[in-house]
């Protein structure tokens, strides 16, 4: 395939057809998917993560792109599973039990997923022993814990206590977000990070999980 | 004029459950969204609200409640009208889906059919105005407006603005000066800001939609950011280092002021004070 940027470049700016089309000529030509995956598409999700940072992308343009890196995704998945690649961390996120709003959620789900992480997106009104069953059953190693009320805010709280009731606290890093959440609440309730975007989320994904 | 404060937290410490639906509450306990709506027109409010932001048809269905749409809105408009009396006007509630237009989640004519829904049961209930608040995409804010209108009430048109370097963008990148613009030009009656932020950061955010239409603004902006202490929730802005900004709002061209989360009748009365100096 003559030119690997232009994965890059369709999936920065969020040409799903593009990326779709250039991940499926790459697998016939029988490129190394890692490769294609470490050196050009999440370079392109990094990007656009520090264009949305910039404030050059805002919400829209952050969907589209994760769309465009989701197909492109899909294409080179099954060889990528061939070649025994592992993802960077597995996280199970949803929105706390109580709570019905996914918008935030999905967000930080598409940038990590777009990031190399593999998603567990366990929905909505989780409860504590969902995120528990997806620890031990799935080998999640980060729980990402939404809210977007004040009023299930606790919610997070009560999940950490039962992760550490289960004893598999220390088994999992727990990130927690949302639009009333802040850094003084992640460390009242013993969270091991905090972001106030999604693109932020990834950064601290990474960093907590040493990637 | 001023507007009122959260409806939310009150019904809560009135026995809402945390997880529930508020909206449910017009049908379920009538009398207790009423002492909420009638604690703010004692409080001052000359407008209040309706507990009817989450009721539309696509937001219920996450309760189960759709079928229900057209008869939680009436009730909600009834009953601030029953403790508007000739005290107040009724400004009825709609408040976003949930849903993302542009990823498909749902299509414009579902969003119109659904406001349009709401909309009707709303002005059928007795509401003097219609306001779509908390809005963060112009799209479903502009199918909002038209359902809106079409019931022929005058209807507010407020976008939430919490993102971006400067917290002066919608959660959809959406600028105070494209919000007036497009919103004027959409046939709102006025345009306005509401939850995201505390009351400092909105009173740039209102001289900004005031330099961009002719329209009256409306501002309601959160308590500040809810804080833990000792395992309960609260919001340390006061009543009174809220309405400290109220002359500096009036002065940005604030034509309604009110609260949004974390306030109750207090900050309402606070503004009344400072208003009145």
């Amino acid at each position: 395939m003559e030119d690997l940027k232009k994965l890059y470049d369709a999936i920065v700016d969020g040409d799903a057809r593009t990326s779709k089309a250039l991940a499926t000529q790459a697998m016939e030509a029988r490129l190394d998917p890692k490769k294609l995956l470490d050196e050009y598409m999440i370079p392109a999700m990094n990007e656009v993560g520090r264009r949305f940072e910039t404030n050059e992308y805002f919400v829209p343009e952050l969907l589209i792109a994760a769309r465009a890196m989701k197909q492109a995704l899909e294409i080179i998945k099954p060889a990528l599973v061939a070649t025994g690649a592992e993802p960077i961390g597995k996280v199970a996120i949803g929105t706390v039990k109580g709570d019905l709003h996914d918008i935030g959620k999905n967000l930080v789900a598409a940038m990590l997923e777009g990031g190399g992480f593999e998603i567990i997106d366990l929905g909505v009104d989780v409860s504590p022993e969902k995120f528990i069953g997806a620890v031990k059953e799935k080998g999640a190693n980060i729980v990402a814990l939404s809210a977007l009320l004040t009023t299930t805010m606790p919610s997070m709280k009560t999940t950490i206590e039962q992760l550490q009731e289960a004893g598999i606290r220390d088994q999992v890093k727990v990130m927690i977000g949302g639009a009333p959440v802040t850094q003084k609440y992640a460390d009242e309730i013993g969270a091991d990070g905090y972001s106030d975007n999604a693109s932020g989320a990834v950064t601290l994904a990474r960093k907590l999980i040493g990637a | 004029m001023l507007t009122d404060g959260a409806w939310g937290t009150m019904l809560q410490s009135l026995g809402l459950p945390v997880g529930d639906c508020p909206d449910a509450w017009n049908l379920a306990h009538p009398d207790r969204v009423e002492q909420v709506a009638r604690a703010y027109v004692d409080a001052g409010s000359q407008i209040i609200l309706t507990n009817t932001f989450g009721a539309s048809r696509i937001m219920l269905e996450r309760h189960g409640l759709a079928e229900q749409a057209t008869a939680i809105n009436r009730a909600g408009a009834e009953i601030s009208r029953r403790a508007a009396g000739d005290r107040a006007r009724v400004f009825a509630s709609i408040g976003p889906t949930g849903k993302m237009l542009m990823m498909g989640e749902v299509s414009e004519d579902d969003l119109r059919a659904a406001f349009e829904e709401q909309a009707q049961a709303l002005a059928a209930g007795g509401a003097d105005a219609i306001v779509i608040e908390t809005m963060s995409d112009l799209g479903e804010i502009k199918a909002a407006l038209a359902a809106a209108k079409a019931t022929g009430l005058p209807v507010v048109a407020s976008m939430t603005f919490d993102s971006g370097k400067n917290k002066d963008r919608t959660l959809m990148g959406v600028t105070p000066e494209e919000a007036a613009e497009e919103l004027t030009s959409a046939g709102a009656d006025a345009v306005g800001a509401n939850c995201g932020q505390g009351i400092a950061g909105y009173v740039n955010i209102c001289e900004r939609l005031r330099a961009a239409t002719t329209l009256p603004v409306w501002i309601k902006p959160n308590a500040g950011l809810p804080e833990m202490v000792n395992g309960q929730i609260v919001y340390r802005v006061t009543p009174q280092a809220f309405a400290a900004y109220a002359p500096a709002m009036r002065d940005a061209g604030a034509s309604f002021l009110g609260g949004c989360c974390g306030s109750t009748p207090d900050f309402i009365r606070a503004l009344a004070e400072a208003l009145a100096r």
